[in-house]
Order: structure tokens, then C-alpha cells, then sequence
């Protein structure tokens, strides 16, 4: 099957390794990955923040990039979320073609868990990672694209992998995009509270299916020096015995 | 009377100068209203979780309840004018209020024409939104709160910091205080020796309020619902205080949005599921109070207030904010409320509801209506729970673009989109990034400080996806 990536604009920038992992657990799986070098951003940081008509502009180009491909793979619930659910909202005020791109496109985008279970059929990726590992669902991975229990039943079936209950899981790490930055005070009071849930727990990894999210809160963890590390649901997944 | 022009009262929010970052930074110094707020917040989510859950046909019901309220709106001079037939039909009077001081103005005409120059008061939030117990104080009438947790505010010279629970920002030990400092200035003073024990307060407020009750001619309220077809109104609380004042006096004045008008009655039993199972986690409300006109030797007068209701209708986002039945399930969810508090929001409605209802109400002119929009995360959670399926996220997002933005955030956005625009841009900027890498400080000035304060940032990596994809 070929898939193109979107790797998304936050991991191309800051977490090469897990557009990599992607990239190495879709081939294990059988897939050709094409990455389309004109892809940039799908414009959420933009639309979220109030800057409707960069952030259409943004969009319009994402549809276009990825219009030709089967399957569109994104190692980011958010980035999906913003694709499948938001830009039918913003192309309903908006001529020139972007409506009907949107309606082509958006349905061939998936979260890399959904298109592990629900377009390859796998919920055995056949990696291997013996850490402790929490999981958080991240807010548009979890109310948005309603992943459910996918990434936990991958994760549930790596070998070596214990998997601890996180409290208070569902709970909003305050990290909301410009959020962090345009109410600091109430993000980090939320940033902490995750954090400690994170310690209680007992984990050495926290896992999530967004590194936007990931990159608040192993700030947070990172800045209380608690020796917990984060990674990206790709990155685990594609741990194997040999590597 | 004593209590006259004693209470702040909600008009005060109004004009607010701060922002909502600084009102909620404030408010996080207080560790005791952090820790009232999350015992609160979390102890009657779990409640509603626990009885939502149990109705198999939870989302049938709400999406009939969007269902009847969306229709409402979208024939809502129709139903009006019914509702209006009806009342006046059944021995009522109705008003027509544009904004808050025509409203303030009819009530204060109509309490003087009994003479009187005191009144009780059922709870209500939209008495409190066009602060008519502010404006009747100025004509020498002293409103009377009955309900527990208004009564706390009004003696406690405070603020109401939530909609179903005003008072969430006070524990009981401050509630023994406000009740020994301040009860004999406002009538029956507390008993000697009050403790703090809830069964203790109950208690006072009741001998409190009850002198009140017997001796007022005069009420005011608000209404949960009104159903057209009967000219019936519907007020829905707890603990009684409110049926005492819908009556025990002889005149009856109640002030109520026009998003409020149901059809018919079948529509009611919708929303009295919805509501009690939404809003205190009960699966039926203790005292539903409905009335049809006037009986004989009493008065009923409704006065249906707009003040901005039809400028929301007119717009096609935004204007399921006026599905909002006032449960208050997405105060009690949101992580960003449990940790600024009600009053950061600056209105009577506050939360994620007051986020997107209080700038469309009111507008965005002032700084802190202007940063209402960004007072969220955008986590959903408000959506999922919302009994009327508002979808709150998106209204913010919709209100955010029609913000103000600063001039600093609108050259940085325009910069990034720039770049974004085109692969080679970004490509150039990334390879920028990677050659600075260690020069980047830990903590940076400025705006960014609000983040590196508290988080570590990311490390730069060694080359960009984009590069890797190249090379490899």
C-alpha cells in the first residue's frame, strides 16, 4: 500500500526521530511511504489563535499537497483532528475549489493508530520496548478524532512493555497551542497536575500520539530534572528487538 | 432598608479593565479558592458522570434537546408572541425589554406601584446579568437573595464565581464567618456559638430567610423555562426558598432571556432530564415550581429581556450559545475554570459558557471581554458534556478571529505564515534553527519567557525531518 506522510510542521522542526519511526514502522508493515516535499503546515496554530485567513491559506495548500495520495498518515492526533474536523468548517465560507478539496482529501487522513488498526488491520506492530510507559490522550486524539482505546491496545501488545494506568488521564495537559503562552499561568498549574499524575504513576516513559502536547509536558518534566523521558506512540511501536 | 447599596453585585464586572490572564493569575495566588474550586468542580462532575452514564438514551435526549432548541430559535418571534397571548390570557402581564436598563426600569416601576421597598429574590442569573438589585438599591429597594449560595454572596459583600453553585469559592469555615459578621445588618442575626457544620449553616440561613419570607409582598425571579403553548413558567432549584417566593407574596415579577420559550409542554420533560442529571448530578430536580398567570388577589408580571439576544441569534456560529440552559456541567469539567476561578471571567457567566456567551452579549470592546475567546485550551471537554450539544470550541475559534490581536502576535503569526507558505522557506528557517542550536538559552526574554518559566524547551535536533527524508 502507499501512504504519503505528514509528518506535521512540529515534527519535521523538532522531532525528526519520530517522522523516522513512522517511516520505519509503516515499511516494516509493508507500506511505501512517500513523503511530498511541498507539505508545510495544516494550519491550526493559525485558525486556533484567530488568524483565520493565513490559516485557510495554510489548509488550502495541505488539500492540494495531499489530494492525489490513497492514504494520508499523521503522527499527530491534533494535526488530524484539525484536517478531518475542522477544515470542513472552514471551507464552508470559502469559494475557489477548497470545499470540495476538503470533502476529497480530509477522509484519507489518518492518526497513524487509526490507520494501523483500522486501514492495515494490525494491532501487533511486532515491537518490542521493556520500559514502564504511561499513556495520555491527548485532548484531540481522545474528544476530537475519538481514538479510544487504539494506541493503548498497540501499546498493549509490545513486548516487554508494561503499561501503567495514568491518573486522572483525560485531563487537558494545558498545553492548547499558543494557550501555553497567552495564559502561561493557568497552563503550567494544568502542566503541573499532569506532571504529578505522571510521577505518581511510576513511569519512565510517558507516551502520547502528539508531540505539541509531549514537547509541555517533558518541558515541564524535563525542568523538575525527573528522569522521566517522553515519546512519541511512533517511536515505541517502532522499537523492535533488533534496534 | 440596612442591606440597601451594600452588595458590589454584579454591575461591577462590567467594564472590568484587566485581562482574563491577569484576573486568573491573580486568583491562583489563593491556595484556599484553589482548593474550594477543585473539591468542588471535581465532586460534581463525578456525580454527573455517574448518572449520565446510567441512561442508555443519554444522546437521543440530548440531541432532542438541541433539537427543540434550535427550532425554538429559529421561530422564536412566533413563539413569543404565543407565550405573550398565553400569560396575559391566564391573568399575567408582559413587558418587552430591549436591554438591561429599560428591564431595571420596568421592574423598579412596578415594585414601586406596590408601595413596597423590599423584595425577595429567587436565584437568577439574568437579574444578576442586568445588576437590577444594583439598580433597584439606587431607588431606595433592597432585593433580598434566598437562595443559600446567593445569600452567602450578597452578605459576603462578593461576587457569585458560578452559575448553579455562586458561592463555590467559599468553604464553610468562611460561610460561618460571612454568616456571624453579617446577618444582623441584613435582618435575623446568625444564633449565637454557630459552628461551621453544613447542617448549622442550613439552619441559620433558614431562620434568616424565613422572617424574610412571611413578611415580603413583593418577589422577583428568573425562569428556566417558559412554555408557549400555556403562557406556563418553570423555575427549577433545590432547596425550596424559591417556591416560598413564587408564593407567598402578592406580586410576582420575573425577568427572563428570550431564549428561554419552549413550544409546548411535551418539550419540558426533554429538558427535565437533561437539566438535573447536567447540572447538580441528581436524576430528578427536588423543586420544580411551574406557574400559569395569576391567582386571584395576586399580580404575575413577566418582562422578556433581549439585551443582545437577537444580535447572537443573527449570528450563524455563535448562536448556539443560546441553547445554554445553565447547567453549568462545562465550569465543572474545565480545567482552565477549576484553576482561575468564576470571577476571572468577569460575568455572571462564567466558565467555557461565559467564554463565548459574555463577548457576544456584551462585545469585545473591553480588554478583558476582548481575551475571553483565549480563555481555553480547546480541550472539549465543555462540548462533551453539554447537555445542548454547544459546541464551544468552535464558537471560540470563531470569536478569536474576531478579536483584537496584539501587534507583537499578529507580526510573528504573519512571519510564520510566511514561511509556512512554501517548503523552501521552511526548509531555510529549519537549517537556520540546527546551526544556532547551542546558542539558544535555556530561559528567553520577553513573551517567551511565559513559557520557559516553567518548561524546559525542546532541544533543536540535528537535522530536520525534511533533510533526513532527503538524504536518506
Amino acid at each position: 500500500m502507499r501512504v504519503a506522510l505528514f509528518v506535521t510542521c512540529v515534527n519535521d522542526t523538532l522531532f525528526p526521530g519520530t517522522g523516522r519511526a513512522t517511516v520505519s514502522l509503516l515499511r516494516r508493515l509493508g507500506c511505501e511511504v512517500d513523503f511530498p516535499a511541498a507539505q508545510t503546515c495544516c494550519g491550526q496554530m493559525h485558525v486556533n489563535t484567530g488568524y483565520r485567513d493565513e490559516g485557510v491559506r495554510l489548509a488550502r495548500r495541505f488539500t492540494e499537497v495531499f489530494r492525489d495520495y490513497d492514504a494520508v498518515v499523521a503522527p499527530s492526533g491534533s494535526c488530524a483532528a484539525m484536517v478531518r474536523e475542522q477544515y470542513p468548517r472552514l471551507a464552508a465560507g470559502e469559494g475557489g475549489g477548497f470545499a470540495e478539496a476538503v470533502a476529497e482529501v480530509a477522509p484519507k487522513v489518518h492518526e497513524l493508530s487509526e490507520f494501523l488498526i483500522d486501514v492495515l488491520g494490525v494491532t501487533d506492530v511486532g515491537a518490542s520496548f521493556p520500559h514502564r510507559v504511561t499513556y495520555h490522550p491527548t485532548c484531540h486524539s481522545l474528544r476530537g478524532l475519538r481514538l479510544g482505546d487504539r494506541p493503548l491496545t498497540l501499546l498493549g501488545n509490545v513486548r516487554g512493555l508494561e503499561l501503567l494506568p495514568l491518573p486522572g488521564a483525560e485531563e487537558c495537559c494545558g498545553f492548547g497551542g499558543t494557550f501555553s503562552v497567552k495564559n502561561p499561568e493557568v497552563s503550567a498549574a494544568m502542566c503541573a497536575a499532569k506532571v504529578d499524575n505522571v510521577l505518581d504513576c511510576g513511569a519512565e516513559v510517558l507516551c502520547a500520539a502528539d508531540n505539541s502536547c509531549l514537547m509541555h509536558v517533558g518541558g515541564m518534566l524535563g525542568r523538575r530534572k525527573t528522569g522521566v523521558r517522553i515519546m512519541h506512540l511512533a517511536e515505541i511501536l517502532a522499537r523492535t528487538e533488533a534496534t | 432598608m440596612s442591606g440597601a447599596g451594600r452588595g458590589r453585585g454584579s454591575v461591577t464586572f462590567i467594564g472590568m479593565p484587566r485581562s482574563f490572564r491577569e484576573n486568573a493569575a491573580e486568583a491562583m495566588q489563593d491556595a484556599q479558592l484553589g482548593r474550594n474550586l477543585r473539591k468542588a468542580t471535581h465532586t460534581i462532575r463525578g456525580k454527573r458522570a455517574r448518572v449520565v452514564e446510567e441512561l442508555p438514551d443519554w444522546a437521543e435526549l440530548r440531541e432532542a434537546g438541541r433539537a427543540v432548541k434550535d427550532h425554538t430559535l429559529r421561530h422564536l418571534d412566533r413563539y413569543l408572541l404565543q407565550l405573550e397571548e398565553a400569560v396575559t390570557r391566564a391573568g399575567g402581564h408582559v413587558h418587552w425589554a430591549a436591554d438591561a436598563d429599560e428591564a431595571n426600569r420596568i421592574v423598579t416601576e412596578l415594585v414601586r406601584a406596590t408601595g413596597e421597598s423590599d423584595v425577595v429574590k429567587v436565584k437568577s442569573m439574568v437579574t444578576q446579568e442586568i445588576g437590577l438589585n444594583e439598580h433597584l438599591a439606587a431607588h431606595g429597594i433592597t432585593a433580598y437573595e434566598t437562595d443559600l449560595a446567593e445569600l452567602i454572596v450578597q452578605l459576603g459583600d462578593d461576587w457569585p464565581s458560578h452559575i448553579l453553585v455562586p458561592a463555590i469559592h467559599r468553604n464553610r469555615t468562611e460561610i460561618r464567618e460571612i454568616f456571624r459578621d453579617r446577618m444582623a445588618a441584613w435582618g435575623r442575626p446568625a444564633p449565637e456559638g454557630l459552628s461551621d457544620e453544613p447542617a448549622a449553616l442550613a439552619e441559620a440561613a433558614r431562620l434568616h430567610l424565613r422572617e424574610r419570607f412571611l413578611s415580603s409582598k413583593v418577589a422577583i425571579s428568573g425562569a428556566n423555562f417558559m412554555i408557549a403553548e400555556t403562557g406556563t413558567m418553570v423555575v427549577v432549584e433545590s432547596e425550596g426558598n424559591g417556591r416560598m417566593c413564587l408564593t407567598l407574596p402578592e406580586t410576582l415579577i420575573s425577568v427572563v432571556g428570550i431564549e428561554k420559550v419552549l413550544p409546548t409542554w411535551r418539550d419540558l420533560e426533554v429538558f427535565l432530564q437533561l437539566l438535573p442529571r447536567s447540572s447538580t448530578g441528581e436524576r430528578m430536580n427536588p423543586y420544580t415550581s411551574m406557574w400559569t398567570g395569576a391567582t386571584e388577589g395576586q399580580r404575575f408580571h413577566l418582562v422578556l429581556l433581549d439585551n443582545g439576544r437577537t444580535g447572537v441569534l443573527a449570528d450563524e456560529v455563535g448562536r448556539q450559545a443560546l441553547r445554554c440552559i445553565r447547567c453549568s456541567a462545562c465550569l465543572n469539567v474545565c480545567p482552565v475554570y477549576e484553576r482561575a476561578g468564576g470571577h476571572a471571567y468577569g460575568s455572571v457567566y462564567p466558565g467555557p459558557i461565559g467564554a463565548i456567551l459574555t463577548p457576544q452579549l456584551r462585545g469585545m470592546g473591553s480588554e478583558l471581554d476582548n481575551s475571553l475567546p483565549y480563555a481555553s485550551s480547546l480541550c472539549g471537554a465543555c462540548l462533551e458534556v453539554c447537555p445542548v450539544a454547544i459546541d464551544i470550541p468552535e464558537v471560540l475559534v470563531e470569536l478569536r478571529a474576531r478579536a483584537r490581536h496584539p501587534r507583537s502576535e499578529r507580526m510573528a503569526m504573519r512571519a510564520a505564515g510566511w514561511l509556512l507558505a512554501d517548503q523552501a522557506r521552511l526548509s531555510r528557517a529549519q537549517r537556520l534553527a540546527v546551526r544556532l542550536r547551542r546558542l539558544i538559552p535555556r530561559r528567553l526574554p520577553g513573551p517567551a519567557s511565559a513559557w520557559t518559566d516553567t518548561r524546559d524547551l525542546p532541544e533543536i535536533p540535528e537535522e530536520s525531518f525534511r533533510d533526513w527524508w532527503e538524504r536518506s
